[in-house]
């Protein structure tokens, strides 16, 4: 039970990050019916923002890892990438708004690819080495550990998603998104500028990835410019778990998706399943979630008219 | 008439594989590039029948590859030593030869089947979402690869014998356009493009769009295999990661910057994008010798990424001829890209 | 008389929308029958489970004895159910001589691995095929515009291809779906002798959706009318243009075309 108990801890924690690139997949397809090849190297850019930031902070500032740093740096990164995905999307996937869906989906790769190949150039190679931001201690009760960057996880995931419940639900611009998802004409229409919702997407989604890059940057101490390739496809994974174009479902998809991969490995031995098939889960749920129920668990399923 | 040009391609590319071999003197360097060329014309031309000509966006093509090489490989390596240790398999030798094509016939009908596996399922499904699927079986295919200590898992696997030779390279990629050329320029094979251009209308002349797709995936899978028979005796040494979602890709930007559906355009971006990294070295030579400088180091540097000039080919492609090199001429493959859609945000385009 | 398609009691709902309810139809192999309505009434539904891309939610379909529900769309035309659309599909990266070809393809006796071998026999059946679409397009005055790309052609030319594709698969039951849209009163001259044309010389029924009450009351044997999915009348040109049912549906319509 203890271990079936910190597995879920530490799967919960997973699941978070998974939760918080996933929300940007699916806003960008509920807005645009376009996934965002692109996504998960926002998520890498995010960290190594993250890193370069809290060096420079530190340093001019002779700080100590502290809550101080490590707030201001996630708001730079937040900022900086969110900028970086109103940008991308302007130049790369708004002059292809009227092409098939089939252009941009491309387009979209070579965007990735150019973020990838660009961060190599740009950063080297790698592995870079995450310095702290945050102080760090452990905490046990009974046979359970649980870490503090898996509380900060947990918390900032926690408080991100209600700023973003609340934007989408309260806000003009989250109302303007929703009626955006439904029916692009009709929302012009009434007046809603499509364009500047549409960049308004973007930029949330991309702040959401960095802020998920600087809390696995702090977990995972390890950061490498392909970082963003297997989290990003799990995380779209995630997504469409949760049923794509959904914002609850693709938190929801996150934890799940989490979870099963940590328990999963967890419970290899078990399981007769070796750890190192853990990439295969997010494939084996996607395969699965397509072939059962592709408008995931809390989508619907849409027919085209003939 | 469409159906003398396929026999066109196959004199074509048995009198190019004759010039070769005849004329140009064949060092090792040499020798790679054209064995490099002769492959990816495999993966380009059976990748183009399921994307190009069937409309069907898969990005797992690599998998199928994995699995061709990885199957031959072990069967001219491991297992037939293991089995008939007295056989003289050596390349050159004739034994060595016919187990060397038996093992890649073996290898290609492997990832045919896997072709099947997944196709059935998969081919259901539709753009984005294909696309995500066959991503998923290719990267699938790969982790079982790396878990597979038989063929050497993560620590790679060396082939014993390089029978891959250009004759038999080029006879191959012959084959492989003759088959998909002649396939659908017949009457049957203008099933494949209707249930591109249109599966509604498709289905209402009797078309069965699922057999289509499920027979084009197949065959594309089958010579993918071919190629990976052919690669793993070339190359003689395979790893996993050779077979992940970024050789996926290298397959499709051929395809795509060849223009979806046509056959010589595909063929033309195949022997384009195998040269590219050859000129890519070239260049800081060239200007060395042209204008006495070396190149600034950054831009040196930049020309060595492949990766990095492959997305900006992407993208610019996309911006400004998405339809590639030769799409809309030949064949009418631009109708993928050319048809405008409503715009995704509702204004008027 | 034995019919030849027979609908019986189809009921299709979409979630919580009833396209269809409880709707029989009959059609006899020779027939020429109308299905009218105002917007909205079902009319292109009932296509579409006939031809298998929707599956009626209860209610049977029967086309030559054997019933067609739950089978594939492509099944379902190999069994000789041909049609048009409201919005022309054609393969459009096709040109004409190719749109029809790509309509034998269910005909063929010969298989993929013929296609590969390209011997005698394949040769042969691929010149028959050459041969009957230069026929049909030659009887539809299309043959000299069987090398242009479909999307060249007018829109007229491009209706008329429609029809002879749906005609190549060598039907013996066409649904055409509002042919005369978008054709000023010549065109549908011609429409009305073309349908009738293709009724008598290839001895098939003919299910036809429209709006222009001319070309209906002009060429149809019988009418049925739909309203909110439903039947409301049924009967010859002349009984079902003055039912007083028929005429409150259409209220607030445009007037018929008289």
């Amino acid at each position: 039970m203890d271990q079936f108990l910190q597995q879920l801890i530490n799967g919960l924690s997973l699941g978070s990050i998974y939760a918080l690139i996933a929300l940007g997949y699916t806003m960008v397809y509920g807005v645009l019916r376009f996934i965002n090849f692109a996504h998960g190297d926002v998520f890498m850019l995010g960290a190594y923002v993250g890193l370069y930031s809290g060096r420079y902070l530190s340093g001019k500032l002779q700080a100590e890892p502290s809550v101080l740093l490590a707030v201001s740096v996630l708001a730079i990164s937040m900022t900086v990438c969110a900028i970086v995905g109103v940008v991308i999307e302007r130049l790369a996937y708004a002059p292809l708004r009227s092409r098939p869906r089939l252009t941009v989906l491309i387009t979209a790769i070579g965007v990735s690819l150019f973020l990838e190949y660009g961060g190599q150039q740009f950063f080297g190679a790698g592995p870079h080495f995450f310095e702290p931001i945050l102080p760090s201690y452990e905490m046990h009760t009974g046979a359970l550990r649980v870490t503090s960057n898996q509380l900060v996880v947990l918390s900032v995931t926690v408080v991100l998603l209600i700023s973003l419940t609340f934007i989408v639900l309260k806000t003009k611009m989250g109302t303007a998104m929703r009626a955006l998802s439904f029916n692009p004409t009709a929302a012009s229409l009434m007046g809603i500028n499509n364009n500047v919702v549409i960049s308004f997407t973007f930029g949330l989604g991309s702040a959401l990835a960095a802020a998920a890059g600087i809390l696995w940057a702090i977990n995972y101490p390890s950061i490498n410019p392909l970082m963003g390739l297997l989290p990003g496809i799990k995380a779209f994974v995630a997504a469409v778990l949760g049923g794509i174009g959904n914002i609850p479902g693709a938190a929801l998809g996150g934890l799940i998706l989490g979870v099963t991969e940590t328990l999963v490995v967890g419970y290899s031995d078990r399981l007769h399943i070796p750890p190192s098939y853990r990439d295969a889960v997010a494939f084996v749920v996607l395969i699965v979630i397509l072939l059962f129920k592709p408008s995931g668990l809390l989508g619907k399923s849409s027919s085209e008219k003939v | 008439m469409k159906i003398a040009r396929a026999k066109i391609y196959f004199l074509l590319a048995l009198l190019v594989s004759f010039a070769v071999w005849y004329w140009i003197p064949m060092d090792q360097y040499v020798r790679e590039i054209i064995l490099t060329i002769g492959i990816n014309i495999i993966l380009a031309v059976s990748l183009n029948l399921v994307n190009g000509h069937t409309g069907q966006f898969s990005i797992g093509h690599a998998g199928f590859m994995a699995i061709g090489a990885y199957l031959s490989a072990w069967l001219t390596t491991v297992a037939v030593p293991a089995w008939w240790p007295n056989l003289d398999i050596s390349d050159g030798s004739l034994t060595g030869t016919l187990v060397f094509l038996g093992a890649m016939l073996a290898g290609a009908l492997l990832a045919a089947l896997a072709g099947l596996a997944i196709g059935i399922p998969t081919l259901r499904l539709r753009g984005d979402y294909l696309a995500i699927a066959t991503l998923g079986f290719g990267e699938i295919i790969r982790v079982v690869i790396q878990n597979t200590d038989v063929v050497g898992g993560s620590r790679g696997f060396s082939v014993n014998n390089g029978y891959t030779t250009i004759f038999w390279t080029f006879l191959f990629a012959a084959v492989t356009i003759y088959v998909v050329a002649n396939l659908v320029n017949s009457a049957y094979g203008r099933g494949f493009v209707a249930v591109r251009d249109d599966e509604v209308a498709a289905e209402s002349i009797g078309v069965n769009t699922t057999k289509y797709k499920v027979i084009a995936f197949v065959l594309a899978a089958f010579f993918a295999g071919i190629a990976g028979g052919l690669y793993a005796h070339f190359k003689q040494y395979l790893h996993p990661d050779g077979f992940n979602f970024l050789k996926s890709i290298e397959v499709v930007v051929m395809v795509i910057l060849g223009g979806m559906g046509s056959t010589f355009g595909v063929i033309a971006a195949a022997v384009v994008l195998s040269l590219l990294p050859e000129a890519l070295r070239f260049i800081p030579q060239a200007y060395e010798r042209l204008f006495g400088l070396q190149l600034p180091h950054l831009i040196d540097d930049l020309l060595k990424n492949r990766m990095l000039i492959y997305s900006i080919l992407l993208i610019i492609l996309m911006l400004t001829r998405p339809q590639g090199l030769f799409g809309g001429m030949s064949g009418r493959p631009a109708l993928l890209f050319k048809k405008k859609t409503p715009r995704a945000d509702g204004l008027a385009s | 008389m034995d019919s030849l398609l027979e609908l019986r009691d189809c009921t299709m709902q979409f979630g919580g929308l009833t396209a269809l309810s409880k709707l029989s139809l009959q059609i006899g192999p020779r027939d020429l029958v109308g299905l009218i309505g105002p917007n909205g009434a079902g009319k292109t539904t009932v296509f579409n489970i006939i031809t298998g891309i929707y599956e009626p939610t209860s209610g049977t379909i029967q086309f030559n004895g054997q019933s067609l529900v739950g089978r594939k769309a492509s099944a379902i035309a190999a069994r000789g159910v041909a049609r048009t659309f409201q919005n022309i599909r054609l393969f459009a990266s096709l040109t004409v001589y190719d749109n029809v070809r790509a309509a034998f393809t269910m005909h063929l006796k010969h298989g993929i691995a013929h296609a590969l071998w390209r011997g005698g026999s394949f040769r042969k059946e691929e010149d028959e095929i050459r041969d009957q679409v230069l026929d049909i397009l030659k009887i539809f005055r299309l043959e000299e515009l069987r090398d242009v790309e479909c999307k060249s052609l007018s829109y007229g030319d491009q209706r008329r291809l429609e029809i002879v594709r749906a005609l190549a698969t060598r039907p013996k039951l066409l649904l055409l779906d509002e042919p005369a849209a978008g054709m000023n009163p010549r065109e549908k001259e011609e429409l009305m002798e073309l349908i009738q044309f293709v009724k008598e010389k290839y001895q098939i029924a003919v299910l036809l959706v429209e709006h222009d009450m001319k070309v209906v009351m002009g060429i149809c044997m019988r009418v049925s009318v739909l309203d909110y999915g439903v039947k409301i009348a049924e009967g010859t040109p002349a009984e079902v243009r003055t039912n007083p049912e028929v005429i409150e549906a259409y209220l607030g319509q445009e007037t018929p075309a008289a």
